[in-house]
């Protein structure tokens, strides 16, 4: 903030910060209507305070969810989905990485058997994060079908987690998502899933919102991943996110690496919001 | 999305409660001019850039040319409809092939924007027209990107030149030297140089590309941009701008329903004109830029 006492440029300020990392007008509108109620309530005039009013809130909405992944079922399977480029295929190297380093053992299915040499994008994750991988058996397969041969391969191996993969799909397009709840059946003839994954880009703008609407309807989507807030995009659509629909933020991607991913802290979160 | 219905319906809304009035004094552009601005946040427009366009269109409103419409509402939305498209097709202009060829055509742009894919779009609608493209692996970072292009190239029917295995291996700058002198003998008159998705805040990766730039002297530098970006639009698009100074835009991922803001941000903020539509997965899912279809999206007219 500019100014040393909160006046109309302190404000304006706000107004500004807010809009520039992607809250959206009304989430913007909302969250300033409710901090101007409180800076009269208590009677302050420190923008000091009001970054530390406007924390709370934020920290507030963002905690407002269980952000604590259920990876219990034996094995756990988790369906990686969103639109095209986000940074699925990157995530689940990350994520098998990191279930390793707990001592878990993960299978990863490349069911994305579309996208030009997304199989082996996959294989070469899973061999990083030093992880089995199922391929399809033959260009052009059926996703439903390699995610059943990789829910199959973690139950016939025991292994703990198998991790899926699929097309980019943008959410508008009805085939497409139709193709995901088919997946999904097809997988639960073999095991529950245990959490489908929504992750979206953290440089999205509105859009994001009806990203989640969408996959959560064809999908049931039960978590998002934040990725690429390495960048200078800040991602506040992924509290109107949350809030409109309930699904919690899991974890957060913030790079290219292997180990560039982190649980969802909404303390953390916050504090990037308004550093 | 739009629940409040369109741009034009809350106009018409607002200028109903107007019409008896005669003469709109400025407080009443005011509140036109308010709910123009949410309908551009909404769009995700940038706040800098809808600051000045609400500024540019509040001067016009409170002109003649408005107050002696006989519907108002829909002249104010004629005139933030031109404005637009003054912006987004101000330069507009087709790709510039080389006096002597081979043409050079450099791809940049964020992790996941669509370069790849548009190399192939590229190649396909060059090759349709006669030229015989080659596409060029400079992204050696991205797993399996060398092997990405060889599939697309393959889909599209073009050669493709790829010396290193990628995935962390290869000096990106010296591929792209030897791919230009490699489609001066073997007669390629387009050269498409694919290279690795950066952020703009990534001053090593950027550099890069700066480097990849000098090294082969492109005839375009074609900025990638996924129409569902946000606010950092303009942070990006000034970043590769003073990185690599592009020449042009692509818009890609408008088959979806993002409003596309980013193509006003990024028109605004860089001059660059935006020269192509991407609009889906497949090679033939390409087209030229039209500004005016891109204004009335914006504005969910
Ligand atoms: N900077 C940064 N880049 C990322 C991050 N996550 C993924 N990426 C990059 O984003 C690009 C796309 O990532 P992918 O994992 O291929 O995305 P995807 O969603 O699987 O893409 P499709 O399968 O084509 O839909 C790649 O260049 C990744 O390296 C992140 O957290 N930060
Ligand atoms: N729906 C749709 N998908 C697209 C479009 N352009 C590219 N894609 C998809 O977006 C994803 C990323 O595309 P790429 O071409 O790999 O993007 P990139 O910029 O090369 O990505 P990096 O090399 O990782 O930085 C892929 O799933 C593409 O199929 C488009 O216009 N519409
Ligand atoms: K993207
Ligand atoms: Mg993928
Ligand atoms: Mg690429």
């Amino acid at each position: 903030f500019t100014s040393p006492t909160i006046d109309e440029g302190t404000w304006d300020d706000l107004e500004t910060a807010l809009l520039g990392a992607d809250f959206g007008p009304d989430l913007t509108d909302e969250l300033l209507d409710e901090l101007r109620a409180k800076v009269a309530q208590f009677k302050t005039t420190d923008p000091a305070d009001l970054k530390r009013m406007l924390r709370e809130a934020l920290e507030e909405r963002l905690a407002a969810h269980d952000p604590t992944l259920t990876l219990s079922n034996r094995p756990a399977v988790v369906l990686v989905v969103g639109v095209n480029g986000v940074g699925k295929t990157t995530t689940i190297g990350k994520f098998a990485k990191f279930l390793t380093g707990y001592g878990r053992t993960v299978v990863v299915g490349a069911a994305d058997t579309f996208r030009a040499a997304a199989v082996d994008q996959l294989a070469t994750w899973a061999e990083r994060a030093g992880v089995q991988v199922v391929r399809p058996q033959h260009a052009g397969q059926d996703p439903a079908s390699v995610a059943y041969q990789t829910v199959q391969f973690a139950i016939d191996n025991n292994i703990d987690i198998a991790i899926i993969d699929t097309a980019g799909r943008l959410q508008t397009k009805a085939g497409l998502m139709d193709e995901l709840g088919k997946v999904t059946r097809v997988i639960e003839k073999l095991a529950p899933i245990a959490e489908t994954l929504l992750v979206l880009d953290g440089t999205t703008g509105q859009n994001g919102v009806a990203q989640a609407e969408a996959f959560f309807e064809s999908a049931g989507v039960t978590g998002l991943v934040v990725t690429k807030l390495d960048g200078s995009a800040k991602g506040g659509f992924v509290l109107r996110v949350q809030q409109q629909t309930g699904i919690p933020i899991k974890l957060i991607g913030q790079g290219e690496g292997i180990g560039d991913l982190t649980g969802f802290t909404p303390h953390v979160f916050a504090a990037s919001l308004v550093p | 999305m739009a629940t409040f219905g369109t741009l034009s319906d809350r106009l018409t809304a607002t200028f109903s409660a107007l019409r008896t009035k005669g003469k709109l004094s400025p407080a009443d552009v005011d509140g036109t001019v308010r709910e123009i601005r949410k309908a551009l946040l909404d769009a995700d427009v940038a706040l800098p850039v809808v600051k000045d366009f609400t500024a540019a269109v509040r001067e016009r409103a409170l002109g003649d040319e408005v107050n002696k419409a006989l519907n108002p509402a829909q002249q104010v939305v004629q005139i933030v409809n031109d404005e637009l498209i003054g912006i987004l097709g101000g330069q507009q202009r087709r790709l510039q092939f080389a006096k002597n060829p081979p043409t050079v055509i450099m791809l940049a742009g964020l992790q996941g924007a669509g370069k790849t894919t548009l190399a192939g779009k590229l190649a396909q609608w060059l090759k349709a027209d006669g030229h015989t493209p080659l596409l060029v692996a400079c992204d050696l970072q991205r797993p399996n990107a060398v092997q990405q292009l060889q599939v697309v190239a393959e889909q599209a029917g073009v050669a493709v030149f790829a010396p290193e295995p990628g995935n962390g291996v290869g000096d990106p700058v010296r591929v792209a030297k030897d791919a230009v002198k490699h489609a001066a003998t073997a007669l390629h008159d387009v050269v498409i140089v694919d290279t690795a998705g950066r952020l703009g805040v990534d001053a090593e990766l950027m550099k890069q590309a700066g480097d990849i730039r000098k090294a082969i002297d492109p005839d375009e530098v074609l900025f990638v941009i996924d129409a569902m970006i946000g606010q950092d639009a303009v942070a990006t698009a000034k970043a590769f701008q003073e990185g690599v100074d592009f020449t042009g835009v692509v818009l890609s991922k408008l088959d979806g329903d993002a409003r596309g803001g980013a193509a006003l941000s990024v028109a605004s903020v860089t001059g660059r004109p935006i020269m192509f539509a991407s609009t889906g997965e497949g090679l033939g899912d390409f087209e030229p830029f039209y500004p005016d279809r891109m204004a009335s999206r914006i504005l969910d007219l």
